[in-house]
């Protein structure tokens, strides 16, 4: 009776194997799936870096591709960067007035935008700008053709195409970050005197009396990597496009959103290692 | 006897478990003209993509003037490539760019010539090509047919040994044609090697010294025109039969 009742058991932990094992299966090839992808891109970063520094240099289509991501982005980013600085004083007033402390507020402001929100919210919108921008491009590119074309004519067109661009998007990040950070105190200026009688000069000599080299460098250096992670993901969704159009739109979509997410995940590690090596600034 | 200028040596390719090149041989002779028929989605376009090194064998070996396009260096692929042009099915003109730019980027890049001549050359091959008037036109605002011309001129441009050729006539119309047929005619008997991928085989007839049928993935049969009105092989009788797609 015994033999039989354990024959019972097993038999019913044999259906139940069975029954979750296509689920691992399923569960197991997604995570490899996913895994693989992480690596792919990676290297494709990685190989970007490596031929950014080996010669023929592009010089004259990287110069191309600053214009086209960095300056055609400059009045998202002012606009951006404005409103978020009246926002942010704003905000920061309703807080500070509790306390009288309202002559902290240029300060706050002035930390809060150069440590934090200027470089996650310029590396947002960027994403969101250029990277769809690079993804569709480089997309409609692949499925047309065009980058075969590129190669027939003797043109290395991954070097030609994506590390210029990822080359671009490096140097244009930290420089539209400083667009971003100084139309914020402009606006939180605004915002002040639109309330109160702070002057220009006491406004501006109250916030750079708080902020430091260690607060401003790290910040805004830290969306160089932030570029990276734009122009990689973006090139890499774009020149591995397949399924025509409809691949385009994937490529774009796709290139929004898995940048976003690696860059506020990046976000997390850089700040903490910026608190670890410049202790100072927290 | 003639050099071999494009040599395919028992190619086989295979995507996703279906065989389009099953151990294809073919050499074509410096300075000749060879057309390769046969019907929509046997390979054709495939052997091009092989030939300048976009794309590389499962097995066997493609020589372009004794090199290995699959196995040489990247800086060898890009000098073998030099030699080459390619017309591409769709004309692959690069979209955000003018047509005449789009034939003088091969200069711009492989040249130190002054911005001057480069445009002169550039609009010298348009007007070969029936587009003289289009240097500032963008692809977009082109034809089918026009798209075709301005990527024969992109690929005419550094003045290439070989010339391989998808579809040239695809698109276009009769006269179009005629004259497409024509320039590359000329360019054979000035010594250009034609490897050309075609449907037309009235054009096919006119310009190649030799034509091979492409069937399932194998070359079922190559010869001169004449030979292949004689071929033992009833789909290449009627492939030669007819008028093609032009």
């Amino acid at each position: 009776m015994l033999s039989g009742q354990s024959n019972d058991d097993a038999g019913v932990v044999a259906d139940e194997r069975k029954a979750v094992q296509p689920m691992l299966k399923t569960v197991g090839e997604f995570l490899l799936g996913r895994l693989g992808a992480v690596g792919e891109v990676t290297l494709f970063g990685a190989r970007a870096l490596g031929e950014a520094v080996r010669p023929p240099y592009e010089f004259r289509e990287i110069a191309r591709q600053i214009g086209d991501i960095g300056w055609r982005s400059m009045p998202l980013l002012s606009t951006a960067g404005f409103a978020i600085g009246v926002v942010l004083s704003m905000h920061t007033r309703a807080t500070l007035e509790r306390f009288g402390a309202e002559s902290m507020i240029p300060a706050g402001l002035a930390l809060a935008l150069i440590r934090e929100t200027g470089p996650l919210v310029t590396a947002l919108l960027v994403s969101g700008r250029v990277g769809a921008g690079i993804g569709a491009e480089l997309g409609a590119m692949r499925v047309t053709e065009q980058i075969d074309a590129l190669e027939a004519v003797a043109v290395d067109a991954f070097k030609y195409l994506a590390v210029t661009r990822i080359v671009a998007c490096i140097i244009a990040l930290p420089l539209l970050t400083t667009v971003t950070d100084f139309c914020g105190i402009i606006g939180g200026y605004v915002a002040e005197r639109a309330v109160g009688d702070m002057t220009w000069s006491l406004y501006f000599h109250r916030a750079f009396a708080a902020v430091e080299f260690q607060d401003f460098i790290p910040a805004t250096l830290k969306t160089a990597i932030f570029g990276l992670v734009i122009g990689t993901v973006a090139s890499y969704l774009g020149f591995t496009t397949s399924q025509g159009t409809r691949g385009v739109g994937r490529a774009s979509t796709s290139s929004v959103v898995l940048s976003s997410i690696v860059i506020i995940v990046t976000d997390v590690v850089l700040v903490k290692l910026t608190l670890f090596l410049f202790p100072a600034s927290a | 006897m003639s050099q071999t200028a494009i040599s395919l040596d028992h190619v086989t390719k295979a995507f996703n478990g279906r065989t389009v090149l099953d151990d294809v041989s073919l050499d074509i002779a410096a300075g000749s003209a060879f057309c390769l028929l046969g019907r929509s989605g046997t390979g054709k376009s495939v052997t091009l993509k092989h030939i300048i090194g976009l794309m590389a064998p499962d097995r066997g070996r493609v020589l372009v003037n004794g090199r290995d396009v699959a196995t040489i260096t990247k800086r060898d692929l890009s000098t073998v490539r030099r030699s080459m042009g390619f017309l591409f099915q769709n004309a692959a003109l690069f979209d955000s760019i003018s047509v005449g730019e789009n034939v003088a980027f091969p200069l711009r890049r492989h040249t130190d010539w002054a911005d001057a001549k480069i445009h002169e050359v550039a609009q010298s091959r348009l007007t070969d090509v029936g587009l003289e008037h289009d240097y500032d036109t963008m692809p977009a605002d082109l034809s089918g047919g026009m798209r075709k011309r301005a990527g024969l001129a992109r690929a005419m441009v550094l003045d290439p040994e070989i010339l391989l050729v998808d579809e040239p006539s695809a698109g276009l119309d009769p006269i179009t044609s005629a004259e497409i047929a024509a320039l590359l005619i000329s360019l054979k008997h000035r010594g250009t090697t034609l490897f050309i991928v075609t449907h037309d085989i009235p054009g096919a007839r006119e310009i190649a010294d030799e034509l091979g049928v492409l069937h399932e993935g194998r070359v079922i049969d190559r010869g001169t025109a004449a030979d292949l009105d004689r071929s033992p092989h009833e789909l290449v009788r009627l492939l030669m039969q007819s008028e093609g797609s032009g």
